[in-house]
Parts: C-alpha cells; sequence; structure tokens
C-alpha cells in the first residue's frame, strides 16, 4: 500500500492514468465509426452497442467463467446490431442519422432489460498487464497496470491509418464514401460495403464496451456507459475522419475525464461540476478553434449526410 | 386486442395527415406508418411472450394505461405535453436539413432563465411574472440552440455535435448554480433554486389535470406548421434545407435563417423548460433533466420532421410511458421495456419509409 | 426477520389482514385487499440504495393478506405523482413508499393532499404540521453505522488517511462523512477523511476515478455515498485499499477488503409499520430512528478487522442500542475553524437542526459547497 502521497503530481498523474483508463471505450468505438463513416454512413446507434457490448461481455464472461468469451460475445453482438443497422438503411429513402437513434434506444433498453440480473454477480475481469514494474512509485505502478484491449486500440490506429490509404479495402470503403456512383461503376455493391463497415464498426465499438464493463470500471450496471458512445461518435467528426486523431482525441477526452475528481483530491473544491464537464467545454472549444467555415470538413467523407 | 390500439393510434395518426396528405396520398400516411406500429407491437408482443408474459395482457395494459380510462388519458396527454415542445426543437431545424439533438440542454436553460426571472421579480402580479417567465425561458433556449447554429454559420462547426456537447454544459451549469450560488438553504436534501412561489404557477386545462404546457406546445406546433408550409420566410427555409447552393443563388440569406430557426427551435425547448418549472417543479433542480429533450428527438424523427405529426406522435409516445407503468405492476416487466419498445416502434416507422409509393393498389392514384 | 414462528406469524397475518383494512380506508375488509405501492428511482437491483428498499418490499411480500406492487425508474417529475394515483386508482394500494427524497416537495404532498384516505410513506423527507396528516417521513440515521464503520477504518488505516466517494454535498452526505469522520477519529484523533463529490448519485466512471485518485493521494480505507457502492468497492480493493459498504452488505465483492459497512435495516422497518397498522395505531408521520430502533444495521466484520478495532466498535455499538448516543456534540469545530456546536451544546440524534447540515467538520479535507 501506498503510504506516502504524492501531493500535487495527483493531478497530472491521474490525467496521465485517466487516458489510459478512461479512453479505451472512446477509442475503440471511434475507430468502429471512423470505419462506418468512412464507408459514408453514419452510425449513431453506437452508443446502444456499447452498452448491449457491455451488458452482454459481462453476462457471458459472468456465465462461462471466461472473460475473453465475453469480449467476443460483445464485439459479436456489436456486429449484429451494426448489420441491423445497414440492413434498415439499405432499404430506399430511409434516414440513417434517424435509425442510429431508434438502435441507440433499442440497444440500451435491451441491455437494461436483459442485463437485470447481472447487476449484483460478480463476472471474471479481464486481466492488467503491469508495465509499472520498473517505478517504484505506486501510484504509477497502479496507472500503469494496463490491458491488452487499450494496447490493442492503441495499436489498430495506425494500421487503420495505413490501411485507409494502402490496402484494396481500405480504398473500396473511402470510394463508398466518397461517391457511391464511382464505386458502383467499379462494379462493386456499396451497400455490401457499408454492410461490412458497420458490421466492423459495431464489433469494435461492441468490445469498448467489454472495457467498460469487464475492465474499467469493470462492473455492470445501468449508468456504466452515461454518453460515452454518443460522445465518442462526435469525437470521429472532431478528428476529422483521421483513425490517429482519433486515438489522440480519445486520449485526450479520457484525461480531461479523470480532471474532475483529480482536482477535488489535492483540494480544488470550487465548481467540481464545471470540472466534471472539461470534457465537453474542452471538445467544444478544440472544434471552435480548428473549424473554419470557409471550407466544409476536410477529411469528410462525400456522401455522408451529417456533412452534406 | 392488437387492432384496437393500432386502431386509436391510426386514428391519431391520422389527424394530420389530412393536411400531409394534399397530394392525394392520405391513405398511404396512414396505412403505412399504422402497419408499421402494428408490426412492432406483434414484435414486442413476441419478445415477452419469450419471456413467459402473455401477449395479449400486454396489449390490453398498454391499452388500459395509455388510452383506457380518463386518468390514462390525463396520465397520457400529461406526459406528452414537453416532448411536443422539446420534438419542435429538433423537427424546425430540420427544414433547414440540420440535425440538432441537444433540445435537453435548452430545456434546462430555458428552465434556469425562467426561474431566475420569476426571482428577479417577486412582488410582481402572477400574470405578469408568468408571461416574464414564458419570455425569458424562450430566450434562454432559444439563444442556448441559437449558440449551436452559429457555431455552425460563423465557424462551421457540427451542428449536432455541438448541441450534443452543450446539454452536458447546460447539465453543468444548472447543477452549480442550484447547488451553489442559486441555491436555496432550505432546500436541503435536494439543492435547488428558492421556490417561484404558488400564486406563480400556471395550474392545469380546467376540468383536467393536465397543465397548460400541453396547450402551450399545441398552439407552438400549429404555429410553426404554418410558419414553414405557409410563409415565404418557411419556404425559404425548405428551400435552402434542400439545397443551399440555390438558396444562395437566388439570394436567400442562409445565415439569417439558420439564427432564426435555431432561436425558433431552441425557445420552444426552452418553453418546455419554463412550463416545467411554473407547472409541476416550482421551481429549478436536476429533477428537470428527466430526458424530456432527448425522447424529443424520437418523436421528432417519427413525425418526419413535421410540425402537426409531432402532436398525435408525442400523445402515442407519452401514452406508451404512461403504460410503462402498468406492465411493470401487472406484468412484472423491468422497466426497460419501455425502451424496448420505444426502439423497435422507431425501426419499424424508419423502415416503412422504404414503403411510400410503392404500394401496388395506391400507385394509380395522382 | 423476528417472523420466525409460524404459529406467530399466522396469528399475526390473520389480524392485519382484518384490521389494516379498516385502518387504511379500504372499501372492502378482506385480505386481498390490502396494496402496497413501492416507487423506486433507480433500478431495484443496483445492488444499493433501490435495491435495500427493493428488500423491505420483499419481506412485505411474504406476509399473507398483503399484495405489493413496485414500479422502478420512476423520475423525480410528474411521472411520480401519475404512479402514485395510478397504484391507487388502478390497483386500488392505500399505502405507498414514495422512497426517493426527490419525490417528497412537491410530488407527494400534492397527491396525498388529494386521496385524503390513502397514506402516504416517504423516505427522507422532512414532515412538518403543515403537511397533509396521511403523508408521513421516516429515515434511518444512518450516521450512526457510519461512526461504527469510521471506528473500524480509523483502526485499520495505516496512513492515518481516509477517503469518501460522494454524490452531492447535501445533509444526508454530509453527516455521514461527518459522523464517518468523527468515529475514525475516536480510534485516532490525527485521522483525516479526504471527501471527493462525483456530482451524481449514478456515474460509475467518476466513481472509479475518484477512487484512483483517493488511493493515489495515499488514502488505505474507503467509504462512499452514492447509489450504487459496487464500482468503488471493487476498484478499491484492486487496488489493496480497505473499504467500508454502504446500503447493502457488499463483502461478496471483496471478502479480505470489506471492513464493515452502513446498512438500511427496511426489511425489519416495514413489516414493524404493517404490524402497527394492524395493532390499530397509526405510524408517527416523522418517525426517526436509528440502530436502537434497528432501522440501520452494521455489516459483520471482515476478517482484516483487529481485536482492538472489533472491541472498540462494539463497546460503541452497545452504547447506541441501549441509551443511544451523541454523535454530534459540542465543542465542535468545521475544517474551516469555525465552531458549529458549541461546547456544552448536545446534538442529539432527533435534533432537526442535523437535518440541515452544511459543514464538514475538522479532520475532513473536502468543502461543502
Amino acid at each position: 500500500m501506498a503510504d506516502a502521497s504524492i501531493g500535487l503530481w495527483t493531478v497530472p498523474l491521474a490525467v496521465f492514468g485517466g487516458a489510459i483508463r478512461v479512453s479505451t471505450p472512446f477509442l475503440f468505438v471511434s475507430l468502429g465509426e471512423c470505419i462506418t463513416e468512412r464507408s459514408g454512413r453514419i452510425n449513431l446507434g453506437l452508443e446502444g452497442t456499447l452498452v448491449m457490448g457491455a451488458m452482454s461481455a459481462y453476462g457471458i464472461s459472468y456465465l462461462s467463467g471466461s472473460p475473453w468469451l465475453g469480449v467476443l460475445a460483445a464485439g459479436l453482438t456489436g456486429a449484429m446490431l451494426g448489420a441491423l443497422h445497414a440492413g434498415i438503411c439499405s432499404l430506399p429513402r430511409v434516414n440513417d442519422i434517424a435509425v442510429g437513434i431508434a438502435l441507440m434506444l433499442f440497444g440500451t433498453g435491451l441491455a437494461f432489460f436483459l442485463g437485470k440480473p447481472l447487476i449484483e454477480p460478480t463476472a471474471p475481469r479481464l486481466p492488467a498487464i503491469d508495465f509499472g514494474w520498473w517505478s517504484n512509485i505506486p501510484q504509477l505502478k497502479a496507472a500503469l497496470r494496463i490491458n491488452v484491449l487499450f494496447l490493442f486500440g492503441v495499436a489498430l490506429a495506425p494500421v487503420l491509418y495505413w490501411a485507409f490509404r494502402t490496402t484494396r479495402w481500405g480504398l473500396l470503403i473511402r470510394t463508398a464514401g466518397e461517391s457511391s456512383d464511382a464505386a458502383r461503376a467499379m462494379g462493386h455493391s456499396v451497400l455490401l460495403i457499408r454492410l461490412r463497415a458497420t458490421m466492423v464498426g459495431g464489433f469494435l465499438a461492441g468490445i469498448g464496451g467489454s472495457f467498460l464493463s469487464l475492465f474499467y470500471p469493470g462492473s455492470w450496471n445501468e449508468g456504466l456507459s452515461s454518453g460515452q458512445g454518443i460522445t465518442a461518435v462526435a469525437l470521429v467528426i472532431f478528428a476529422r475522419w483521421d483513425p490517429m486523431l482519433c486515438l489522440w482525441a480519445s486520449l485526450a477526452f479520457g484525461g480531461a475525464a479523470a480532471l474532475g475528481p483529480a482536482l477535488q483530491s489535492v483540494g480544488v473544491t470550487f465548481g467540481y461540476h464545471l470540472f466534471n464537464a472539461a470534457p465537453y467545454f474542452l471538445t467544444l472549444a478544440i472544434m471552435i478553434i480548428t473549424c473554419s467555415p470557409k471550407r466544409t470538413l476536410t477529411g469528410a467523407p462525400a456522401e455522408l449526410s451529417i456533412t452534406r | 386486442m392488437t387492432s384496437e390500439v393500432a386502431d386509436s393510434v391510426e386514428a391519431a395518426a391520422a389527424a394530420p395527415t389530412g393536411f400531409l396528405g394534399r397530394h392525394g396520398a392520405t391513405i398511404e400516411y396512414i396505412l403505412i406508418p399504422g402497419a408499421a406500429l402494428a408490426g412492432a407491437l406483434v414484435v414486442f408482443g413476441i419478445f415477452v411472450a419469450l419471456f413467459g408474459k402473455n401477449p395479449l395482457d400486454l396489449y390490453f395494459y398498454m391499452y388500459q394505461g395509455a388510452f383506457g380510462t380518463w386518468f390514462s388519458w390525463q396520465n397520457t396527454l400529461t406526459r406528452a405535453a414537453p416532448l411536443i415542445l422539446t420534438a419542435l426543437c429538433t423537427a424546425l431545424p430540420a427544414q433547414l436539413g440540420m440535425v440538432i439533438i441537444g433540445g435537453e440542454g435548452a430545456l434546462l436553460i430555458g428552465a434556469l432563465s425562467a426561474t431566475s426571472m420569476a426571482l428577479a421579480m417577486p412582488s410582481a402580479p402572477p400574470l405578469a411574472v408568468q408571461f416574464a417567465m414564458a419570455a425569458a425561458g424562450m430566450t434562454g433556449g432559444g439563444l442556448w440552440i441559437m449558440l449551436s447554429g452559429g457555431l455552425r454559420q460563423y465557424r462551421g462547426v457540427n451542428e449536432t455535435i455541438s448541441s450534443l456537447l452543450l446539454v452536458y454544459v447546460a447539465l453543468a451549469i444548472l447543477n452549480h448554480l442550484v447547488e451553489g450560488p442559486m441555491r436555496d438553504p432550505a432546500s436541503l436534501n435536494k439543492p435547488s433554486t428558492r421556490e417561484i412561489g404558488a400564486a406563480n404557477m400556471i395550474g392545469s386545462i380546467p376540468g383536467t389535470e393536465v397543465h397548460w404546457g400541453l396547450v402551450f406546445g399545441v398552439i407552438a406546433a400549429i404555429a410553426c406548421y404554418v410558419l414553414i408550409y405557409h410563409t415565404t420566410f418557411g419556404f425559404a427555409a425548405r428551400v435552402a434545407g434542400g439545397n443551399i447552393r440555390a438558396a444562395k443563388i437566388v439570394g436567400l440569406s442562409v445565415g439569417n435563417l439558420i439564427l432564426t430557426i435555431c432561436f425558433l427551435a431552441g425557445s420552444c425547448a426552452g418553453l418546455a423548460g419554463m412550463v416545467e418549472v411554473a407547472a409541476v417543479q416550482g421551481r429549478t433542480n436536476a429533477n428537470l433533466a428527466a430526458g424530456y429533450g432527448f425522447t424529443g428527438i424520437l418523436v421528432a424523427f417519427l413525425a418526419r420532421q413535421n410540425p402537426l405529426a409531432v402532436i398525435p406522435v408525442a400523445i402515442l409516445i407519452g401514452g406508451i410511458g404512461a403504460s410503462g407503468g402498468l406492465l411493470q405492476r401487472r406484468l412484472g416487466l423491468p422497466d426497460a421495456s419501455v425502451l424496448v419498445l420505444q426502439g423497435i416502434i422507431f425501426v419499424f416507422v424508419l423502415a416503412s419509409d422504404a414503403l411510400y409509393g410503392r404500394i401496388g393498389f395506391l400507385k394509380g392514384k395522382p | 426477520m423476528d417472523f420466525s414462528s409460524i404459529s406467530r406469524r399466522r396469528l399475526l397475518q390473520g389480524s392485519a389482514a382484518l384490521t389494516l383494512g379498516t385502518a387504511l380506508g379500504t372499501r372492502g375488509a378482506t385480505a386481498a385487499d390490502t396494496t402496497i405501492g413501492f416507487i423506486y428511482v433507480g433500478s431495484r437491483d443496483d445492488y444499493g440504495y433501490n435495491q435495500a428498499h427493493a428488500a423491505g418490499a420483499a419481506a412485505l411480500k411474504k406476509m399473507a393478506g398483503l399484495k405489493v406492487v413496485e414500479e422502478e425508474k420512476v423520475p423525480e417529475t410528474d411521472a411520480v405523482e401519475k404512479t402514485m394515483e395510478s397504484m391507487i386508482n388502478l390497483d386500488g394500494a392505500t399505502l405507498l413508499f414514495p422512497t426517493s427524497f426527490g419525490y417528497y416537495n412537491p410530488h407527494v404532498q400534492k397527491i396525498a393532499g388529494k386521496y385524503p384516505k390513502v397514506h402516504f410513506e416517504h423516505c427522507g423527507g422532512l414532515w412538518t404540521d403543515k403537511d397533509p396528516k396521511n403523508a408521513g417521513s421516516y429515515f434511518g440515521y444512518i450516521d450512526e453505522a457510519q461512526y461504527i464503520a469510521g471506528i473500524v477504518a480509523g483502526h485499520t488505516t495505516k496512513s492515518g488517511k481516509l477517503g469518501f466517494v460522494a454524490a452531492k454535498p447535501i445533509p444526508q452526505v454530509l453527516r455521514n462523512i461527518n459522523a464517518f469522520t468523527l468515529g475514525a477519529k475516536l480510534a485516532n484523533p490525527k485521522t483525516t477523511t479526504q471527501v471527493i463529490f462525483t456530482g451524481d448519485w449514478s456515474m460509475p466512471v467518476k466513481e472509479a476515478e475518484a477512487t484512483n485518485s483517493l488511493i493515489d493521494q495515499g488514502i488505505d480505507v474507503l467509504t462512499c455515498h452514492v447509489d450504487g457502492p459496487k464500482t468503488m468497492v471493487e476498484n478499491a480493493a484492486r487496488r489493496g485499499a480497505f473499504v467500508c459498504g454502504y446500503h447493502v452488505n457488499q463483502s461478496p465483492l471483496a471478502p479480505k477488503a470489506y471492513l464493515t459497512g452502513a446498512e438500511w435495516n427496511w426489511e425489519a422497518l416495514y413489516p414493524k409499520f404493517i404490524k402497527m397498522l394492524a395493532a390499530g395505531q397509526s405510524i408517527p408521520n416523522f418517525y426517526r430512528g436509528g440502530l436502537q430502533e434497528e432501522i440501520v444495521k452494521v455489516s459483520p466484520y471482515g476478517p482484516a478487522v483487529s481485536d482492538a478495532a472489533r472491541r472498540h466498535a462494539d463497546e460503541v455499538k452497545a452504547r447506541f442500542m441501549a441509551t443511544g448516543l451523541t454523535i454530534f456534540k459540542g465543542p465542535l469545530v468545521d475544517n474551516k475553524g469555525k465552531t458549529v456546536i458549541a461546547a456544552g451544546t448536545e446534538r442529539g440524534q432527533k435534533d432537526p437542526e442535523l437535518e440541515k447540515m452544511d459543514y464538514l467538520v475538522e479532520g475532513v479535507l473536502g468543502a461543502a459547497a
């Protein structure tokens, strides 16, 4: 146990630790949404996917005893919800934003409905890898107990960045997002590309949910997400559909979420509600500074309904 | 029992379609949403049957809880009142092609502004206070959404995201004020502002227990409908919503359109906040963040962004909410069943959009 | 449950069924007519505040002649008014338990005025003479259990620093923080309690972050006052800190780290209410009590609690049980140096001043507003 306090160093350390602990769901949802939106469709339903993923991961982990099976189940649940979104959106004249809101309700409701008996039991959690072995500061050691999902997410960002630029699949997704006519002219089914992109997006969002219930905060309850999924969707637009920027944005958001409690722990007690809203103030401020009315959002897929 | 529910809803949905059906597709506008609703109810029935509940009981209790008695009707209408106003906060900007999902924030700011106004004029006659509260609520909510509109127009910030972020900002401001500078020391375990006073409460529609918010909502919805479909301003907004470039070419000031529409949208949600204070809570506290703003988004999309259709849809969603308690108590279903049902209905109604103009026997119609 | 003997239970229930009808003003006096409604603000499976009440409701369900209807996640808006009316009109409920503080003013007051024959028992409210006579408010002095948990925590901490994850700076919460701290100071006068407010009743990520921040400050025993303590208990135990639970017994979540906890005992109180009504008595409109009245209880001690701590805590508990004990007595100084209770003044548990608490006592690090 820690005997020594590290005083004001708590704040930067908490922001650093928070960036690692809190960012992972944002990272997975935003990377997933990045793939979906690059294909020309927006899925606002990832909030529901995240919650559903968290619930199913916890349930499967509890029933099977294997948290990794839980992660897989969360991913598959997410992919199914993604398929549902893509399926409905492929009907003519159906608004993808509205379908997203519908699935947000449906996913959240279903997760709450099925998750009632899972609040009290304790399910096996995902393990942490100890990266702080070299340090003798217990606080730093604790901050560096990292889950492999976080590392996976961090690695996924540059892989996606690369894949969008250079692989055939990346090009196809971007073509579908920039001009469905062009994709069709190349002999590809735009609907099929978007279906796959939305399913992959849902898969990743589901895994983001499994992190919430199986690692941090590490149990299932109905307040678990409190809007993280929808915020992560917002992060994608904020990050200009760039996976690397999604990574930085998620880390910043996670760090900002840790700011409020950390400031209180060192005695800054004024206006804690305002500090707790720091991530939202921050995002808004950065968007106001970096956006410009003179050009459309750089990097925005031309087919995306939200930017048209 | 199914048909009973579906019938009543079809009847409800029929009300605005007379206006909608100017092009002769009236039947389509009744039949398709009605069928979608019936389909959703069937799917939900199967869903609860999986958990060992009798779907017929389900339909019966839903009908009874929402529309079965005068008490149920009042329950439904009370719940519908704030939803009409918050739905307009999404439906109006949708005419311009904007997706605003921050009605909850405007509601909270509207409530705060209205309460502050009432507290600032302690000795004024009630009617003056009520008018001032409504004006303050509408201005506060209007400016809040106008902020999103302005950010989009002058900084190119996406309005969907900014309006959502502003919900959290509004909630933080509200919590900060009611727990700090505006806190009534006597509010103890529920930090609140001081009360606006019983005399200043707006009360219920005579003969009912439904508060005046319902009337405000209906008037606002009709006014918005007239504005959008029967004025030059509304025509300009729809032109701009269809094609911004075309609107600019014909010399429309898109910036002014955006700001005005966003202000009007926000003032609807702000009025909902004022009504929650002046008809229900009597003061501002965290209870106001009850999710009316978010449910309003659902209502707006289900109404296909038509301000008049918002009224029956809000009543339908209010009815589902009203029947939710009975489903818990009689059938032992968890509270989340209401969310599941809303999600299923929403999915069905959206998917049914694909059917318009494709039903064989209606095709011959002009 | 004290209803262990079947014959005794039958007897009581028989009389309950017969007299409840008239006592509660129902039309018929048959057993099936007594319907009791419970309204929860959150999910009744939250492993915390609402679950504690649901356990109380479950105790009533076991009594013959009573029908219990429940509705969860009812917001503190006019929705709760409609829920109460719906329970009265459609279910024939004659006794209602709206269990969230925010239901009381204006909602319970309004509906109680409208239905004078229905009885309302509200948890946590401050009933005054001006309120309807058919409404009452009850609450438990759970600060007594927190005081004892504080003693145990004070004995267990090595760093002398305790942590408290709290939702909002309201009197009920502040009273718990203060009682916990005063208890800890009995064990070791130098103990401090660092408090972090998360801002709302259920914010799992914030609660986990607060827990981590507190532990980073060198804090080694934590407790909380939020709706669902599971997040704090599990995360603190993972970091190797000890925990005191709240609302219900959370020891299965962290068997080694769990020291003790402050629990509600609604499953003892609610049947007591029914028996009072059955015996033709009325429940006092302002009903309060602590350990002695069996409204709150202390979780069984965990394995990490030392013998000295057990003895000290048991001794104080015995004094609460026997004669009652005054936690808040002068001279008491708040953490800004101001005297909040003058020397010689004793604020007994039933003192209404305590329900207006707006300070944190000396030794608490944090701000009340």
